[in-house]
């Protein structure tokens, strides 16, 4: 009973303080979620983290899912314990350093400018930093690993007769897969890109330190409005806006999120 | 044409292993640079950044403050996590299922949701921002997760266990503390060390939740301000070396209990 104190009085008193106006006026109003849509900068940041998030959940599958496959179907048995952990060690690294990282890799001087540089594919430094690349590079990163754990899980969980039954029927190796592998796996790409979908579109640091103030996203104007402003209400209201927003991507998900539990 | 898939596979492994360790391996290697930009050239190996850092008052004190934070508040975590899953897979509760639900749902809401939402708070009922409400957060964060490991590995031969133990004059809380406890210790050990992983890196909720004493993480990001420098870097993977640490700690018990 102590989460649901710890855990639902944040939430109410969010969104006590999100029905009332910054200035102190009393009364509970819906000004904060009526400035939110009448401002254009801010339903803006709403459609930047959309973007980023869809764009950084297909990429991430994309890259992930035959990486993954890899894994479970390509390298020996005993092989495969070492080269999983290796493939996720990074995910340890802190939150903060790893976007730091990123940012020393994509520098101005970083190492990728100055290897194209040297090979002489640039002449100049490309701006890689505080771009949506960036950004969408230093989610990438942290959710291929992530998918890649929850799919290879997956794909050792299918059974093998299943790919035999399969063969048998006279079913070759692409066949096999795109009709009978794919869609078992289907339900944990689900599971995995809702996932994604929800850690990214609720981070602060990696936009924050990757992308820099060019393009604001959701939570980076959270934060702005506790920070700088002190706005506490129009905080509240974002916060809920952005709880509704993966709620409603939930429940459109639901239903091959169900799928997995049966 | 097997040849072909094999290249193309290996190929993509190496490329996808390049991508996933390009910045820890650029982190770590400037750490060791010897001039001021780690940038390359590569100029070290020095541990010239490596002295800074342990002489940083600010930043031994975060490592500290980490440190304790940490393990205060996955301790806690781990031992309310016990008692509510023990209650749970013990007592008959009503409407079980979405009360389990209402305790595992923190872990789907962002960090900086809960953070905002606790800060709010906070803010309401006067308690101010310190290391203590850093480390409540943390608690709210790890909690979930230690009942949904916990609440997995209660089954029903321990409740058995546990009965015997009662028919043969054991009290309540002796059960818990001499019977389900050593039971399940793996699995509190693996609650405790992962949440201690988590604690140890999290960013937002000791961001918006500490003052002037605070934990690494928010230590390493007032460092970011003053742009990229070798010190960093330094932080950065002595940091990512604890993780390690904690991480292994992690998959040892749980080998241990899976070998059982």
């Amino acid at each position: 009973m102590w989460t649901l104190a710890f855990f639902a009085a944040p939430f109410i008193a969010m969104a006590v303080v999100s029905l009332t106006s910054h200035d102190g006026g009393g009364g509970l109003t819906f000004a904060n979620y009526q400035q939110f849509f009448a401002n254009p900068s801010y339903t803006q940041a709403l459609v930047n983290s959309l973007e980023v998030t869809l764009i950084v959940t297909v990429v991430s599958i994309l890259l992930a899912y035959p990486f993954a496959w890899i894994l479970a179907e390509q390298i020996p048995e005993r092989w495969q314990r070492l080269a999983l952990i290796l493939a996720v060690l990074p995910f340890w690294t802190s939150y903060v350093v790893r976007s730091y990282s990123w940012l020393l890799v994509l520098a101005e001087k970083g190492v990728v400018n100055n290897t194209l540089v040297q090979l002489g594919l640039i002449a100049e430094p490309i701006q890689l930093a505080n771009t949506r690349f960036t950004t969408v590079t230093g989610f990438v990163h942290f959710f291929v690993m992530l998918l890649t754990l929850t799919i290879f899980a997956n794909l050792k969980q299918l059974s093998p007769s299943y790919r035999k039954a399969a063969a048998d029927l006279g079913a070759g190796p692409v066949r096999t897969f795109l009709h009978v592998v794919l869609p078992l796996t289907f339900p944990g790409i689900m599971v995995g890109a809702f996932l994604t979908f929800v850690l990214a579109i609720g981070d602060y640091i990696t936009p924050q330190i990757l992308g820099g103030n060019n393009e604001l996203l959701m939570p980076q104007l959270i934060m702005l409005q506790i920070g700088r402003r002190g706005d506490f209400p129009l905080a509240s209201a974002l916060s809920i806006l952005l709880m509704a927003v993966v709620t409603v991507a939930y429940l459109a998900s639901a239903r091959w999120l169900k799928i997995e539990r049966a | 044409m097997r040849g072909t898939i094999r290249l193309a596979t290996i190929i993509y492994a190496i490329l996808i292993y390049g991508f996933i360790f390009l910045p820890v391996v650029t982190l770590v290697l400037f750490s060791f640079q010897a001039t001021s930009f780690p940038i390359p050239p590569f100029t070290g190996p020095s541990l010239r950044w490596y002295e800074t850092v342990l002489a940083d008052s600010r930043l031994t004190s975060a490592l500290g403050n980490s440190l304790i934070v940490a393990v205060i508040s996955s301790a806690l975590a781990t031992l309310l996590g016990f008692l509510s899953a023990w209650g749970f897979a013990r007592f008959y509760i009503p409407a079980s299922a979405v009360l389990r639900g209402l305790i595992t749902l923190p872990l789907t809401v962002s960090y900086l949701i809960i953070g905002m939402g606790l800060l709010v708070l906070f803010n309401a009922i006067g308690i101010p921002k310190s290391l203590l409400s850093a480390g409540i957060g943390h608690v709210v964060i790890n909690l979930p997760l230690c009942f949904a490991i916990l609440y997995s590995q209660m089954g029903e031969h321990q409740a058995n266990i546990e009965r015997a133990a009662r028919d043969l004059g054991a009290r309540e809380w002796q059960v818990l503390t001499l019977v389900t406890a050593p039971m399940l210790w793996p699995a509190l050990f693996a609650s405790f060390f992962l949440s201690m992983t988590f604690s140890w890196d999290e960013f937002v909720i000791s961001f918006l939740l500490t003052r002037f004493e605070t934990t690494l993480p928010v230590e390493i990001w007032n460092l970011l301000r003053s742009g990229l420098n070798p010190k960093t870097n330094a932080v950065g993977s002595l940091v990512f070396l604890v993780s390690i640490v904690f991480v292994l700690l992690f998959e040892l018990t749980l080998f241990r209990k899976q070998r059982r």
